[in-house]
C-alpha cells in the first residue's frame, strides 16, 4: 500500500484516499504550438522503472493537490511537495541524489 | 411552506456501539483565506467559539467551526439558524474573495457514539483511529468504505459523522454493519 503524506493537510494518506493525477511538471502547449510540441504535451509520458514524479489528489481528504516523487520498482517515497511549483525543491534531489546516484527524469538530475 | 426533514428521521441501532441519525444540522461551507481577519471573525462571529488550527474542530452544543482544507471551515449551527447564519457571514464578507454556502440540505449527520466507537470507524476508514492520534477537537475527512464523510469527537465517546445527504442510507447501514454485536475486535 502506498502511503503519500498529504503537504496540505499533513496527514498520512493512505491510497485509497488518494486520486492519481498522472505525470508531475508538464509544461503546457497550447494553440500556436507546433503538431510535434502539442503531441508531446497531449500524449508522451515518462514511463520510468525507478523514480518518477507524480501529481497526486488527496480526494477523500482536504481535496487538494500535491506532488510526489517515489521509486516505481520500489514504491518508495521520497516526499511530497506542494503544487504550486514548476520544479522538485532541492531537498528532495537532494535525497533521491542520495539514494540514486545519477537519477534522471526529463529536465531534471 | 414544506417541513424540512432529515436523511433518515432520527433513526437508530443499537450495536456494540450506537448509531443514531442526529436529524438536520445547520452546515455552511466558507471558503477564502483563512488567514483574513474578515474569514476568520465572520466564522467565529456566527458560531461563537475559537478559530480551529490545521485539522482541528472546536464545537460547543450544535454550534462550531470545523477545518477542512487549507482555505475551507465548516461553520455549524442550529438548523433554523442556517439561512439567517450564511447571510450574517456573506454580509460580513463583501467585498472579500470568499463563497459561503448553506450546504445544511446537502449533508446528513450521525452520532457514533460508546466504547466501540472508535473501532466502527476504524473498520469503515482508512484514518489512523489510535485514541492518542485522533482525540476530541480534531477532525478528519477521509471516506467511510466507498464514500467521503468526515468526523470529530464531541467527546471521548461520542463521535459525530458527516457525508453526503445522497449516500445517507448507505453510510447508516455501513455503520450498522460494522456495529454488529459480535463483530467487536477490542484492538482499542
Amino acid at each position: 500500500m502506498l502511503i503519500l503524506h498529504c503537504p496540505n493537510c499533513g496527514i498520512d494518506a493512505d491510497e485509497t484516499e488518494l486520486a492519481a493525477g498522472g505525470e508531475a511538471h508538464l509544461k503546457r502547449f497550447g494553440p500556436g504550438s507546433g503538431d510535434e510540441e502539442f503531441e508531446d504535451y497531449l500524449f508522451k509520458r515518462e514511463n520510468p522503472k525507478g523514480v518518477h514524479f507524480e501529481r497526486w489528489r488527496h480526494a477523500a481528504g482536504c481535496g487538494k493537490w500535491f506532488h510526489a516523487a517515489r521509486c516505481t520498482t520500489t514504491l518508495e517515497v521520497f516526499g511530497t511537495y506542494s503544487a504550486q511549483t514548476t520544479e522538485p525543491p532541492k531537498e528532495i534531489c537532494d535525497k533521491i541524489s542520495g539514494k540514486r546516484p545519477g537519477w534522471a527524469w526529463r529536465l531534471f538530475k | 411552506m414544506l417541513e424540512a426533514v432529515s436523511a433518515l428521521d432520527a433513526a437508530s441501532f443499537n450495536g456494540f456501539a450506537r448509531i443514531e441519525e442526529a436529524g438536520l444540522r445547520g452546515m455552511i461551507t466558507l471558503r477564502g483565506d483563512l488567514g483574513s481577519t474578515g474569514v476568520k471573525n465572520a466564522a467565529t462571529g456566527v458560531a461563537g467559539v475559537d478559530m480551529p488550527g490545521r485539522r482541528e474542530a472546536n464545537c460547543v452544543g450544535e454550534k462550531g467551526i470545523a477545518w477542512m482544507s487549507p482555505d475551507e471551515l465548516l461553520v455549524l449551527v442550529p438548523y433554523a439558524e442556517a439561512e439567517h447564519a450564511a447571510g450574517v457571514i456573506s454580509r460580513a464578507l463583501a467585498g472579500e474573495h470568499a463563497l459561503v454556502a448553506n450546504v445544511s440540505d446537502a449533508r446528513a449527520m450521525f452520532y457514533v457514539s460508546g466504547d466501540g466507537a472508535r473501532e466502527v470507524l476504524a473498520k469503515l476508514s482508512p484514518a489512523d483511529m489510535h485514541p492518542e492520534t485522533f482525540r476530541p477537537g480534531q477532525i478528519r475527512r477521509t471516506r467511510l468504505a466507498q464514500v467521503p464523510a468526515g468526523f470529530w469527537m464531541r467527546d471521548t465517546e461520542t463521535f459525530e459523522v458527516i457525508c453526503f445527504r445522497s449516500v445517507a442510507d448507505y453510510v447508516f447501514g455501513l455503520l450498522k454493519n460494522a456495529a454488529q454485536p459480535g463483530s467487536e475486535i477490542g484492538y482499542f
